[in-house]
């Protein structure tokens, strides 16, 4: 038996969880380039840094981004890999698939790539791993044949992203899928064409649960909740708690408002809406009994990033309270408003929280017209440092 | 014939199972029928069960084409993945879970990963496809889950924990808000090559991209010096210009944070904090970082009240005892000298021994 040329990275066969060395190991059975990867990956291994150089500038016609490049810094070892270019195809809204369109894709990656591919991507993309430039446009131009077009990439709106939402979860307090389709197709421009001061992201959960992350990975977060009461069914309340659920250790006890009474006697909880927060902690333990309200709608929040430049933020409450409804004018007015202040007022690479922070929440307001509210601050201000506008002091 | 541009993604619309289309916005609730299985039935009275499997998040054509082929014997077709890379069969016929199950367990895919388990971590590239990584991405995830895997089958959990890996400061996988984050860092300042920062960067740019004003230009050289006393090489001046390379076989590795979170339940979202500032990069298996995120998911398992996630658990006890409990050296790193360090300080002699 011949000795594997990758020692280190059988290793990562052995394990009960699922091993990408061995998806590897099936696409390098039928491409040259999925075998250099592999080959590479061992010498990173052995290495101990990475062997890609510092990226690339390729594209397809029309657009400004949604492909990477990539390129080997050992293409004479590896040269399947010499040129090895990445594609974010735009995921369908809450990831759903029928087998096929998935057969699709896989045909037009066989037939271009290497075969390999990340379901999905962290910001949601159908990540397609590793072309030649020559198959950049012949490879676009055969997904654009069965509908799938690319994500954002560089300086632009990235491609945005929702969960499941009323799809299947009872949690949704607003279409979270339509929403995400409609304004992908809206900002189709900003998508595909980087022109901002850098990346902006949209992220679309229907609930405070916030399964993708709007709040600290979206520069503009669009987050579901409600204004009224809580819907009761005091029949699965007793139900629950009849079934073992410790109603005061596990519910009335962490509602961090305090918010909820417990009758022991009658087997009934006493929901003190006006004092709710909506954290959805005690919906969470019983979702039988409890449901969100039914004036439904939105919360919008800005400015969150991972660390690059200064810092990792959590985004803001803007609008504490907006209706999410078609066509969604509202809400993606605004969203052009507040690119339409960042574009102007960016530095290269200043994120919108980053820019707030900068020019001052007060400016951001009033330069995308809204006015201040107590629900926007966990706190009001505790130094003296503050403006007046001279119209103001007469 | 002119190229196609601007479409959009394929419409979700013609992408929806039958039984999600007729009870679209009608889900009345769900259940959590056993680790991997939901149950959500709709006010129709209709009913769907979701089979949660974990994927590597790398996948072949043909590992899709095998999912494809699960999908159309047991969900007439249809098929969803999760924002943690998880897999989702939707299946509308209840007769059809068990054997779905069975098959699936028979094909070693693992089911599992909700309610209260470690489900899925997100991670980035790492080695395999990046240009910036401080540390491989797929493989330590692949090491942490074949020695976590107990807890992604099961839900045995005091709550959620959700694990998370980015290769470098930048991010990608947002870690900054996980119960317990993977990052990849460097240690060591750009290794400056005056001939390509000459040829290829703008040089205000790359000192812009400083956050903390270490790089200044060497008019000597048409170039940019560092100060190395002020580089926490972050990478960004690299991001800017290939001729600054931070990664280092040497300087790199990976650190590790806890306690942040991204859901508003109880608590608002909060993110991670650095815990352990370096661990060795140990290819294949990376048992530095296998053993300290079993150490910080069994301590937390054994001292958290039930639906208290990792951070919500170290605010009830305090800093200074969850050191203590998890038996983790508290060095120099983990005191912050960045922008709002003075927040974390503590202003009161009220604290624990």
């Amino acid at each position: 038996m011949s000795e594997s040329e990758t020692p280190l990275l059988d290793d990562l066969e052995g394990g009960p969880w699922p091993s990408f060395v061995s998806e590897m190991k099936r696409a390098a059975e039928k491409k040259e380039s999925a075998k250099d990867l592999l080959r590479q990956l061992e010498r990173s291994y052995e290495d101990r840094i990475g062997h890609w150089k510092h990226g690339g500038i390729v594209g397809v016609r029309g657009y400004g981004g949604g492909v990477i490049g990539r390129y080997s810094d050992l293409p004479e070892e590896f040269p399947a890999i010499a040129e090895f270019h990445t594609f974010r195809v735009n995921q369908p809204s809450g990831w759903f698939y029928t087998t096929e369109k998935l057969r699709e894709l896989c045909d037009v990656w066989d037939r271009h790539g290497s075969g390999l591919t990340n379901m999905h991507g962290a910001t949601g993309d159908i990540i397609l791993l590793g072309a030649p430039t020559s198959e950049l446009q012949p490879c676009f131009d055969d997904l654009a044949e069965h509908d799938f077009d690319l994500g954002g990439s560089g300086s632009d709106m990235r491609t945005p992203s929702c969960c499941v939402g009323p799809a299947r979860c009872e949690y949704a307090c607003i279409d979270t899928l339509d929403l995400l389709y409609d304004v992908t197709m809206a900002f189709q421009g900003e998508l595909h064409r980087p022109m901002f001061p850098y990346k902006s992201k949209i992220k679309i959960s229907g609930c405070p649960n916030d399964c993708v992350a709007a709040v600290p990975r979206s520069d503009i977060a669009v987050v579901g909740t409600w204004r009224d009461c809580i819907q009761v069914n005091q029949a699965e309340v007793a139900n629950y708690a009849n079934n073992g659920m410790d109603i005061v250790c596990e519910v009335v006890d962490m509602c961090p408002t305090k918010a909820i009474h417990w009758n022991p006697l009658t087997k009934t909880l006493n929901i003190d809406d006006k004092e709710c927060s909506r954290c959805m902690h005690c919906i969470n333990l019983m979702p039988k009994a409890l449901r969100p309200g039914k004036e439904k709608g939105a919360t919008i929040l800005v400015g969150g990033k991972a660390p690059i430049v200064k810092g990792a933020l959590l985004s803001w409450v803007i609008v504490p309270f907006m209706k999410i409804e078609p066509p969604y004018t509202e809400f993606k007015e605004l969203v052009e408003k507040i690119w339409e202040w960042w574009d102007e007022n960016g530095k290269m690479r200043e994120r919108l929280g980053e820019l707030i922070l900068r020019l001052g929440m007060r400016n951001f307001l009033k330069a995308v017209d809204l006015p201040p509210v107590p629900q926007m601050v966990r706190a009001p201000r505790a130094n003296p440092y503050y403006f007046w506008d001279p119209e103001e002091v007469k | 014939m002119a190229t196609r541009t601007d479409f959009g993604p394929p419409n979700y619309k013609n992408l929806l199972p039958p039984v999600i289309k007729q009870n679209y916005g009608q889900w009345l609730y769900h259940e959590r029928v056993s680790p991997g299985i939901l149950k959500h039935v709709a006010e129709s009275g209709d009913e769907m069960y979701t089979v949660r499997v974990g994927s590597c998040r790398l996948v072949s054509t043909d590992w899709i084409r095998d999912i494809c082929e699960i999908a159309d014997q047991f969900c007439d077709g249809y098929v969803r993945f999760t924002s943690r890379h998880n897999l989702e069969f939707l299946v509308s016929d209840a007769s059809k879970v068990q054997p779905l199950v069975d098959y699936l367990k028979a094909h070693n895919y693992p089911v599992g990963g909700t309610g209260y388990s470690v489900s899925n971590p997100v991670h980035t590239q790492g080695w395999i496809h990046c240009h910036t990584p401080a540390t491989d991405a797929s493989g330590i995830v692949k090491a942490v889950m074949d020695d976590l895997f107990e807890y992604f089958v099961d839900s045995k959990l005091p709550a959620y924990c959700r694990i998370s890996l980015a290769c470098c400061l930048n991010m990608c996988g947002a870690v900054h808000c996980s119960d317990i984050a993977i990052l990849g860092i460097h240690r060591k300042p750009p290794a400056i090559n005056h001939e390509v920062v000459q040829a290829k960067c703008e040089i205000p740019n790359v000192i812009a991209a400083c956050p903390t004003g270490a790089i200044r230009p060497d008019p000597k050289n048409k170039s940019l010096t560092v100060n190395e006393d002020r580089c926490m090489y972050c990478g960004n001046c690299y991001t800017m210009c290939p001729g600054m390379p931070v990664a280092d076989p040497v300087g790199d590795g990976v650190s590790i944070w806890v306690g942040g979170k991204i859901s508003s339940a109880r608590s608002a979202p909060k993110f991670s904090r650095l815990v352990i500032p370096f661990l060795p990069n140990n290819p294949p298996r990376w048992p530095e970082v296998t053993d300290a995120v079993r150490n910080l998911v069994e301590v937390w398992a054994t001292h958290a009240k039930k639906h208290e996630r990792m951070g919500e658990w170290i605010d009830r006890i305090g800093w200074e005892r969850f050191f203590e409990l998890s038996n983790i050296e508290f060095k120099e790193q983990l005191i912050d000298d960045f922008s709002l360090a003075s927040e974390t300080f503590r202003s009161t002699p009220a604290f624990k021994w």
